[in-house]
């Protein structure tokens, strides 16, 4: 019996410990800091207890004891719930809307951290009482990488060539290189536009990059991001100082205009870049024949 | 963003040529192109909307 306590002790600390290091990446996407890190963490800890008593549990044996994992997802589900809510709350006053898909992303996320968290937990509980302390360690910390990693998905610089764009008028059309964004009727809003704007061109690399960016959540993501890292200059009343991102509709390059805060091109770059491959929009055609055989096509 | 075609509206016309604009949404005459510009901006400033040029004497107000 002496030895179930340390088990438990050694999978719940491990498990709190890879909340509290996941925990640091979201603050960028998401601003509950610090009431939101108190609930995360307190279910962190939870998920972690969970898990570290299911070795235990078989120990002992009491199998009965295991179905609780069951319930222990049905929880984190509500998880996801719970952030998508909240977000969907808060986008629905944001000048420059998330969009569902990236709340979807963020939700999904805070679920499938949960989840990591107990598999630690049952890890580093094994690990302890098949070894020793030392082994509990480093089965943790490699949990705990492999976590990191595993949670850090792509970004837009990986999958696509971001450059600076040239912003003009075609007459009352507002344009991006050779895209399209909208027309623009009032003078001094266009002046206004010409004067404050930065517009980039982004580029995929490959034709799944182009089904991603294709994706119109993805552009929104990418769109957000830049209006919270730069600063934007719309209000309510001033709709034609919204970014958008459109695409060429025959090279599937997308261009994005903003008016922001800072005008600041490398930083837009940087933010561009920088904006995560929402799990919802990344496509991989070049995956099927068919789609390898359309784009040899192309080149 | 499916759904953006039903909420795409258009809520008021500034024209300079009467003879050219008819139906559902409000239409206010402007004589000078100022007045228009002026007229647009306003009503544009009011409804939180987007003032687009049809470039065929009219300024529509979009609700986006």
């Amino acid at each position: 019996m002496d030895g179930f306590l340390e088990i438990i002790l050694a999978g719940t600390l491990a498990g709190t410990l890879s909340r509290v290091m996941l925990l640091r990446i979201d603050y960028r996407q998401y601003p509950g800091y610090p009431h939101g890190m108190v609930a995360h963490l307190s279910l962190g800890v939870i998920a972690s207890a969970i898990g570290a008593v299911v070795v235990p549990a078989l120990l002992k044996p009491d199998f009965a004891a295991v179905t609780f994992l069951a319930l222990a997802a049905q929880q984190f589900r509500e998880i996801r719930g719970m952030e998508r809510i909240t977000l969907e709350n808060l986008d629905r006053n944001e000048l420059v809307h998330r969009g569902n898909d990236y709340i979807e992303g963020i939700a999904r996320t805070f679920e499938a951290r949960n989840y990591l968290v107990m598999g630690t937990a049952v890890l580093t509980g094994a690990a302890y009482h098949l070894g020793n302390l030392l082994a509990a360690v480093i089965m943790a910390a490699l949990a705990i990488i492999f976590s990191r990693s595993f949670m850090s998905g792509e970004t837009i610089g990986d999958i696509c060539r971001v450059e600076p764009a040239r912003l003009y008028f075609q007459d009352t059309i507002l344009k991006v290189d050779e895209i399209g964004i909208m027309t623009v009727g009032l003078k001094e809003m266009r002046e206004k536009i010409l004067q404050d704007g930065l517009a980039v061109k982004i580029t995929p690399l490959n034709v799944n990059a182009r089904a991603t960016i294709h994706d119109l959540g993805q552009r929104m993501a990418i769109a957000h991001t830049a209006a919270v890292i730069l600063g934007i200059k719309k209000d309510i009343d001033t709709p034609e100082l919204t970014p958008l991102a459109r695409k060429n509709i025959d090279t599937g390059d997308v261009g994005l205009y903003i008016v922001p805060m800072e005008k600041d091109m490398e930083a837009l770059l940087l933010a561009v870049k920088r904006t995560p491959v929402l799990e919802s929009a990344r496509s991989k055609p070049l995956a099927t024949q068919a789609g390898r055989k359309a784009a040899r096509k192309n080149v | 963003m499916s759904d953006s075609a039903v909420k795409n509206k258009i809520l008021a016309v500034i024209t300079l040529e009467m003879n050219r604009v008819s139906g559902g949404a409000p239409i206010f005459l402007a004589t000078t192109e100022e007045e228009r510009e002026k007229t647009a901006r306003y009503l544009g400033r009011i409804l939180d909307a987007a003032v687009h040029d049809l470039e065929n004497g009219s300024y529509i107000i979009v609700a986006h």
